[in-house]
């Protein structure tokens, strides 16, 4: 009962984050909003035993992803952005789509059928601590993808840095 | 024990609440915002799916979709800047350059 209310809490907060996130005028408000969203995020991941997600996401998304957002929204001079109009002229339009979306993955949520359970029982995560089972498998079946993450961790930087630096004067 | 048609559910909302801010907001930044709101809604239920069928190829798979979503952010926000320092403005209304 206490694991359910504890969701209750997280789902309305989760909704009503990332609806002000989304309807924000001030970009640097959605961006503080944001950051709340992330927390409460990190919390759900906390009730479905993945304490290590719960860890990544406050460290690579609270941390860096929205400082880099943060830096970027300060760098650029929106002040005229703020007393326009937030939206374009099609967003009853938009809405409609969405909408649309939301409706038609819920109908087909009713037919869902999920397979065979694996081997790694919350038993076992208890006994094992979920972290170190986790690394045991990404480490041993899922280390060329590991890798390829790197790779492309790389190529983002380099690109970032191709693409945001002053052209040279020759 | 909480069902996991909850999580999906919520996981759904965030979505769509995520393509809404993309299809509907002018500016190029908040809908930036939305994409790592769609990203952060499936990461929600790829875990769920592993915590609710003891698998944890759902998290590792979450784990690449955050690797994933920090390289969009720094590749996006670099193009942003770009894009500022030769229009000066985030407005995706005013991004006409492609219209023949």
């Amino acid at each position: 009962m206490a694991s359910q209310a504890i969701f209750i809490y997280l789902a309305i907060a989760i909704i009503a984050l990332s609806v002000t996130v989304i309807t924000r005028k001030n970009p640097v408000h959605s961006i503080v909003f944001m950051l709340l969203l992330f927390f409460h995020i990190a919390g759900l991941y906390l009730t479905l035993n993945a304490e290590f997600l719960a860890a990544i996401q406050v460290i690579v998304y609270a941390g860096a992803i929205l400082v880099l957002f943060l830096f970027v929204v300060l760098m650029l001079n929106l002040k005229e952005e703020v007393i326009e109009r937030r939206y374009i002229g099609l967003w009853p339009l938009g809405l409609l789509l969405a909408v649309a979306l939301l409706g038609t993955v819920l109908t087909t949520l009713k037919s869902i059928s999920t397979g065979t359970k694996g081997i790694f029982s919350p038993e076992l995560l208890k006994s094992e601590t979920p972290t170190k089972v986790l690394a045991e498998v990404l480490y041993t079946e899922y280390l060329f993808p590991f890798e390829i993450a790197s790779v492309v961790l790389l190529v983002a930087i380099v690109g970032a840095i191709v693409l945001a630096k002053k052209r040279l004067k020759s | 024990m909480v069902p996991l048609e909850w999580y999906i559910w919520l996981s759904t909302v965030v979505f769509g609440i995520g393509v809404f801010g993309f299809l509907a907001r002018r500016n190029i930044i908040i809908m930036f915002i939305s994409i790592e709101l769609m990203l952060n809604a499936v990461n929600m239920s790829l875990v769920s799916f592993g915590t609710h069928l003891h698998d944890l190829r759902g998290q590792i798979l979450s784990f690449f979709v955050i690797t994933v979503a920090a390289a969009e952010a720094a590749i996006g926000l670099a193009i942003i800047i770009a894009l500022f320092r030769n229009k000066a403005t985030a407005h995706v209304d005013d991004m006409t350059e492609m219209k023949g």
